[in-house]
């Protein structure tokens, strides 16, 4: 719970998490302006002079479709940022409720939603999302949200899972068992409010692993058409040869906004996670 | 204790494998409509067609078994599964999907292979370091960048990689995994040319996996020097040096093969993109191309493929485990 009872303090002991969350706070905030700044018909194909280098009228230069590189990356980073939570929450909502299930219910449920996990994490998720994204006719940011979720939630579901049953054996939650108390009250009242530090670890690995996930379709080409994403965009890149071209402008700039996400969630994982594991916070 | 071990983790491989291929069945036929009408229309229309239309057809027909009912449709399914027979590239027709796969296959292995295991090497001694307390802060510095390094995914900084050394500097080639026109042949040549076409990509993938494995490392370090046996080799007077390799890397070391297992999937399919980014004729830029002209059974044969694969390493590895660590058969999981 140290997260939430430290506040300020807390952050200032714990360096990766203060740069992690500001790192994601400043994007998010750039996101959420992008689209009100931006003249969407810059955006469009044909809208200016194409393969233009950056100069004063287009800051990033101009793809070989002729849309302006600084309205793309505005209209296309809340999009990827949009995938990225929406598929995280539904994934961690799916995670957390049948890791509280398996780790509460015990028998074959639980022997049942461990196995299913287990073959799930075994099969490569790419290839699946591949397979199935080939099979979307019409590919929206919305679908893409679901199908991801629909393949990262065993991480979470496992974590859960062994909290769970740790917790359920702890002093507190026997003696409120033994008073009487409801499985609904023992699993809201008890339980829960002690897995919000890794619910929050798993949240941040969820959105991560989702927007892993939702990158590389949209790079292979199987993001949706209609809506602007980084992805797709450096998929563009990529299709038209603007590295083999020099066309640095195009594919850099979102690559740079990426990695600046992933460093961002990288942080902040790692910044949690010493909060949920002691040890590794002690010992470096 | 084995033999049960041993089972259980055969059922494993056995559900994911019938799972996979199951899916593989069922995936096209969830989706509304004909897929054959479907299919074929949208090849049409992009352009992707080659060949004989109506042969096509037929071999749509011919696989997929429409008229039959679903049950018997899946039986032959496993049955064409079973005698290797992946059915036909629509793009590249009448090319076998089996045989597309066969050509791409050991270049993949290779790239793979190679960039798994230097990655894994370097990055577990890193992290051994990174957690060990009297490690020098160069090196500490250089290792934690290596490991933000390691959230960016793979094809990005291939990207990255292939500007500067191939387009930039031209140290290297842009593309390809040997010199255009050029055959394969087991001399001197070929292996050197090999080489030269797959140090980007090689080095795209241990660029973002050594992090990973510093990572997980690290943190395994950390755990083994609160072990009681590491304060006993301390008070016994032991050479730092030694108790850094034969106590605490030693032991710090078995959950990284663990975690090699769950790592394969993940790698894999990190690779898939930097095929594409470096045109390499492995299985990731095939079907990068299957997708580009909607190409069915070989997207299908090629996400088969990767998942049986996967499916029996990870198997493999699990035979592999319980003769380093005997403490692995009797414990949980």
């Amino acid at each position: 719970m140290a997260i939430f009872s430290n506040g300020p303090a807390g952050l200032k002991r714990n360096p990766p998490l203060t740069f992690g969350l500001f790192l994601l706070l400043a994007l998010c905030l750039l996101a959420a302006i992008g689209p009100f700044v931006a003249d969407e018909a810059l955006a469009r194909v044909g809208a200016t002079l194409p393969r233009q280098p950056p100069s004063a009228a287009h800051w990033l230069g101009t793809d070989s479709q002729g849309r302006d590189m600084v309205t793309v990356l505005m209209l296309a980073m809340p999009q990827t940022l949009k995938i990225g939570l929406v598929a995280g929450l539904i994934s961690l909502s799916v995670g957390v409720a049948l890791g509280l299930i398996s780790g509460f219910a015990g028998g074959v449920v639980d022997t049942v939603i461990r196995l299913a996990s287990d073959v799930m994490m075994t099969i490569p998720g790419i290839a699946i999302l591949v397979l199935v994204a080939a099979n979307v006719r019409e590919m929206t940011v919305a679908v893409m949200a679901v199908i991801v979720a629909s393949l990262s939630w065993m991480v979470t579901t496992r974590t859960i899972r062994a909290q769970t049953l740790s917790l359920r054996e702890r002093g507190y939650v026997q003696i409120a068992r033994l008073n009487g108390s409801s499985t609904t009250r023992l699993v809201f009242v008890e339980i829960l409010p002690n897995l919000l530090p890794f619910i929050a670890a798993s949240f941040v690995i969820a959105v991560s692993n989702a927007m892993l996930a939702t990158i590389g379709l949209e790079a292979l080409g199987l993001g949706p058409q209609k809506e602007l994403t980084l992805g797709t965009t450096i998929y563009w890149a990529q299709f038209y040869g603007a590295i083999l071209r020099g066309m640095w402008w195009w594919w850099a700039p979102p690559i740079l906004l990426i990695s600046l996400i992933f460093i961002g969630l990288m942080l902040t994982s790692v910044g949690l996670d010493s909060f949920v594991n002691k040890r590794v916070a002690n010992g470096s | 204790m084995y033999a049960q071990y041993v089972a259980r983790r055969f059922g494993m491989m056995l559900l994911v494998i019938v799972l996979a291929v199951s899916i593989n069945f069922l995936l096209p036929r969830l989706m509304p409509g004909d897929p054959v009408e479907a299919q074929l229309n949208q090849l049409l229309a992009t352009g992707g067609g080659g060949g004989d239309i109506s042969a096509m057809v037929e071999a749509y027909r011919a696989r997929f078994g429409l008229d039959q009912p679903l049950i018997a449709q899946y039986l032959s399914y496993w049955k064409a599964v079973f005698s290797l027979d992946l059915g036909v590239s629509l793009a590249a027709y009448p090319e076998r999907v089996s045989h597309a796969i066969l050509a791409g296959l050991p270049w993949t292995l290779g790239l793979l292979g190679f960039a798994t295991a230097v990655s894994f090497v370097i990055g577990t001694w890193l992290g051994g370091l990174l957690g060990w307390p009297r490690t020098p802060r160069v090196t500490r510095a250089f290792g934690t960048s290596l490991i933000l390094f390691s959230s960016v995914p793979y094809f990005l900084i291939g990207m990255v990689l292939l500007y500067l050394f191939a387009i930039v500097f031209r140290w290297f080639p842009a593309g390809g995994g040997m010199p255009f026109g050029q055959s394969v042949g087991f001399n001197w040549q070929t292996l050197t040319a090999i080489a030269w076409h797959g140090t980007l990509p090689a080095a795209s993938i241990i660029l973002a996996e050594i992090g990973a494995w510093a990572l997980g490392m690290r943190g395994m370090m950390v755990s083994v020097l609160g072990e009681d046996y590491i304060t006993l080799a301390e008070a016994k007077g032991l050479k730092p040096r030694r108790i850094f390799r034969w106590y605490g890397l030693r032991n710090a070391l078995l959950p990284q093969l663990t975690k090699l297992a769950m790592a394969l999937g993940h790698i894999v399919s990190g690779a898939i993109l930097v095929e594409v980014i470096f045109s390499y004729p492995g299985i990731g830029f095939r079907l990068y191309q299957a997708i580009q002209a909607n190409d069915y059974f070989v997207i299908q044969g090629i996400v088969l493929l990767l998942s049986v694969s996967i499916a029996i390493a990870m198997f493999i590895l699990d035979l592999a485990y319980p003769l380093i660590d005997p403490r692995i058969t009797t414990g949980r999981d």
